[in-house]
């Protein structure tokens, strides 16, 4: 495990829309290895491994972009309202600390509530900035913000903020220098805007028009205390995609992973999401169709500011996808 | 353009009746504005308006730029025994504003009036509730369910009746979204050519999700898009320091993020530092709030970088809006500087 790549790329500020320093990054690591590198209209970053003439031609996509805020109103007294960008709940934002891109860092908190409902609205929280007045205030309306929380590394668990899907780029990066003898036509596919509707893999994949689309990102498990039914434990291997609510794996993809997770002798599960999708829901839909599945890496807590991964589940990813692109 | 000439079009547009599905009268408004200012005008498969202006031939580039001609409005779906009209609503309506007003009935124009029980029968607890649609009804006159369904079959249109008139440094009138948006492209349009190839495209059914965009964004196939639009503003006094989407008076509202799309930041950064540079007014849409034909257009094809510039107009989706002709002067300004200094090395090195 490369832990100072992870550090660097789960810590990038790049909440959807604006995931420039993270394509940055990961374009540094990726240069070597790629036979061509493009950044298109939406921002999302391609870089291409070209195959032997035999193969398909294949995108494997993670997307760049993390959840985060966006400053909506700055009041007399400098304190900042926010709407969300991507999946934010107000529960998770209470006590969490925001980082905009300029550096400044605000605390998000809630304001007194005359109702007694248990979970507060986005309405009813605000960040503040240290600010004593609206003059004082560093940024301004339109300013995008992510959750700040470093990454720890525990035995074999991994903690940080954006693990969804920064890990997934990981896995992209390790993945490209191991199959540079592939036959395949490879697209690594660095998409923008998932968070907030899977926008760029879409366009992407029109761009590409591959023979076959594999998203690579988190998933829910089932293995914490009173968890929503679900046969994915973090810990038990990469999650190969049955289904979710965006999208039906196409099997032949499905089998493609699996024989390849036998063949590289890695454990797997098999995946049904009931709430959630991947960039693969959107790429399947592109053009006349584009037949798609996903490998998942079992993930705590998403979408909070401390998502949790275990670092054998993501070797095993590279393992497996390896072996499917030999 | 002229102010008086601007204003003129605008109250013009906002009088034309074109709800979204049935927008043929304002592409029969449009082309005499737009005759001998375009190279290509043609009507796609969806009702889209698209014309070309040529460009000078400096640039390489094709860009769009979109204003819908829909509105909202009610359409028939059923006949009364006693002759009234029963109506649901085409795009966001707020039933509250209803009661009592007047309507225009079909491509004849009939008048109608949406009923509501007098006020010496209804109870002071009814007088303080909003009325749902399905149980409002037009009164067209008809004398019963053959005459109405005769007059007014299921399908028929119905908009606000409104014409539009000054109000004192404002102009009020119904449908500035997007009638403001349509009144800027219009006179975009009269502009000299620009360095690229134009194209206007005045689309169809945004009101009901961003669908004549989608067609017309694919068709064209922009390497830049901009959409002009009519937007919420909500400037007036509230309880709270909660701030307005966008104020009257204060220049183009640009957006940052809404819920169809996240404009571009080069384009929205490149957009501001022109303001700036040429001392015109601009202001953020809060961010989170509302979509436009962007939505639809940036996701066309391999991606779209887009950006909505938008007239701040009060009371939108009602039956009369409120703006100030300087806020559109000032939009049609802020777009075709940005236009004219849009260049194929900006998109390139972003």
């Amino acid at each position: 495990m490369n832990l100072g790549l992870l550090t660097q790329l789960t810590q990038a500020f790049g909440p959807s829309g604006y995931e420039d320093k993270v394509r940055a990054l990961i374009q540094e690591h990726v240069a070597p290895w790629a036979d061509e590198l493009r950044t298109d209209p939406l921002g999302n970053l391609i870089a291409y491994h070209r195959g032997n003439g035999k193969g398909q031609k294949i995108v494997l996509a993670a997307h760049m972009d993390e959840i985060g805020v966006m400053v909506s109103h700055v009041d007399k007294e400098g304190y900042l309202r926010f709407t969300r960008i991507g999946g934010v709940y107000p529960l998770h934002c209470i006590g969490s600390r925001v980082r905009f891109a300029d550096g400044t860092h605000g605390v998000i908190y809630l304001e007194h509530r005359e109702d007694t409902s248990p979970s507060p609205k986005l309405t009813q929280l605000y960040i503040d900035v240290g600010a004593t007045n609206k003059d004082d205030v560093p940024v301004s309306v339109g300013a995008p913000a992510v959750f700040v929380r470093p990454l720890v590394q525990q035995g074999e668990r991994l903690i940080s903020k954006a693990l969804d899907d920064r890990i997934g780029c990981y896995i992209l990066i390790e993945l490209l220098q191991q199959v540079q003898d592939s036959p395949h036509d490879l697209y690594f596919l660095f998409s923008t805007q998932e968070e907030v509707g899977l926008r760029g893999a879409r366009t992407a994949a029109f761009s590409i028009n591959p023979d076959m689309a594999i998203a690579v990102d988190v998933t829910i498990t089932g293995d914490t205390p009173k968890a929503l039914p679900m046969a994915v434990t973090l810990g038990d291997g990469p999650a190969i995609k049955v289904q979710d609510s965006g999208m039906i794996a196409h099997p032949k993809v499905r089998q493609l992973l699996v024989d390849a997770a036998r063949k590289a002798k890695v454990p797997y599960q098999l995946e049904v999401l009931r709430g959630g999708t991947t960039d693969a829901a959107a790429m399947q839909l592109t053009r006349a169709g584009i037949p798609s599945g996903a490998l998942s890496i079992p993930c705590r807590y998403i979408h909070s500011p401390s998502e949790m991964v275990d670092s054998e589940d993501v070797a095993n990813a590279i393992k497996l996808l390896a072996a499917a692109l030999a | 353009m002229k102010h008086e000439r601007l204003v003129d079009i605008l109250q013009s547009l906002s009088n034309v009746m074109s709800t979204s599905g049935d927008e043929s009268e304002m592409r029969r408004a449009l082309r005499p504005l737009l005759a001998g200012q375009v190279d290509e005008l043609r009507v796609d498969s969806l009702g889209n308006l698209i014309t070309l202006k040529k460009g000078t031939g400096e640039s390489q580039l094709r860009v769009l730029v979109t204003a819908h001609i829909d509105e909202v409005g009610m359409m028939v779906v059923d006949h009364t025994p006693d002759g009234a009209l029963k109506v649901q609503a085409v795009g966001g309506i707020d039933d509250r504003l209803l009661p009592g007003l007047n309507v225009c009935v079909g491509k004849e124009q009939l008048p109608g009036v949406i009923g509501i029980k007098a006020i010496h029968h209804s109870s002071s607890r009814e007088r303080l509730k909003a009325i749902p649609l399905k149980e409002l009804s037009v009164d067209i006159g008809a004398e019963n369910r053959k005459e109405a369904q005769r007059l007014a079959p299921v399908g028929t249109r119905v908009t606000f009746s409104t014409q539009a008139h000054p109000l004192g440094e404002l102009i009020a009138g119904k449908a500035f979204d997007d009638r403001a948006g349509c009144t800027a492209l219009v006179a975009l349009l009269h502009e000299e050519p620009f360095p690229f190839d134009l194209y206007g495209v005045f689309t169809v059914q945004e009101e009901v999700g961003l669908r004549g965009a989608r067609v017309a964004g694919y068709a064209v196939a922009p390497a830049v898009a901009f959409v002009l639009e009519g937007t919420i503003a909500d400037d007036l006094p509230k309880k709270e320091d909660v701030g307005p989407t966008s104020q009257i008076g204060q220049g183009p509202v640009l957006t940052v993020m809404d819920r169809s799309y996240i404009s571009a930041p080069w384009l929205l950064r490149y957009t501001v530092q022109l303001a700036e540079k040429l001392g015109i007014p601009y202001q953020f849409k809060q961010p989170g709030i509302g979509g436009t034909d962007a939505g639809a257009i940036h996701l066309t094809r391999g991606g779209v970088p887009s950006l909505t510039l938008a007239v701040p107009c009060r009371y939108i989706h009602g039956p009369i809006s409120l703006l100030k002709p300087a806020d559109l002067e000032a939009t049609i300004t802020l777009t075709s500087a940005a236009l004219r200094h849009l260049t194929a090395e900006q998109l390139a090195n972003n």
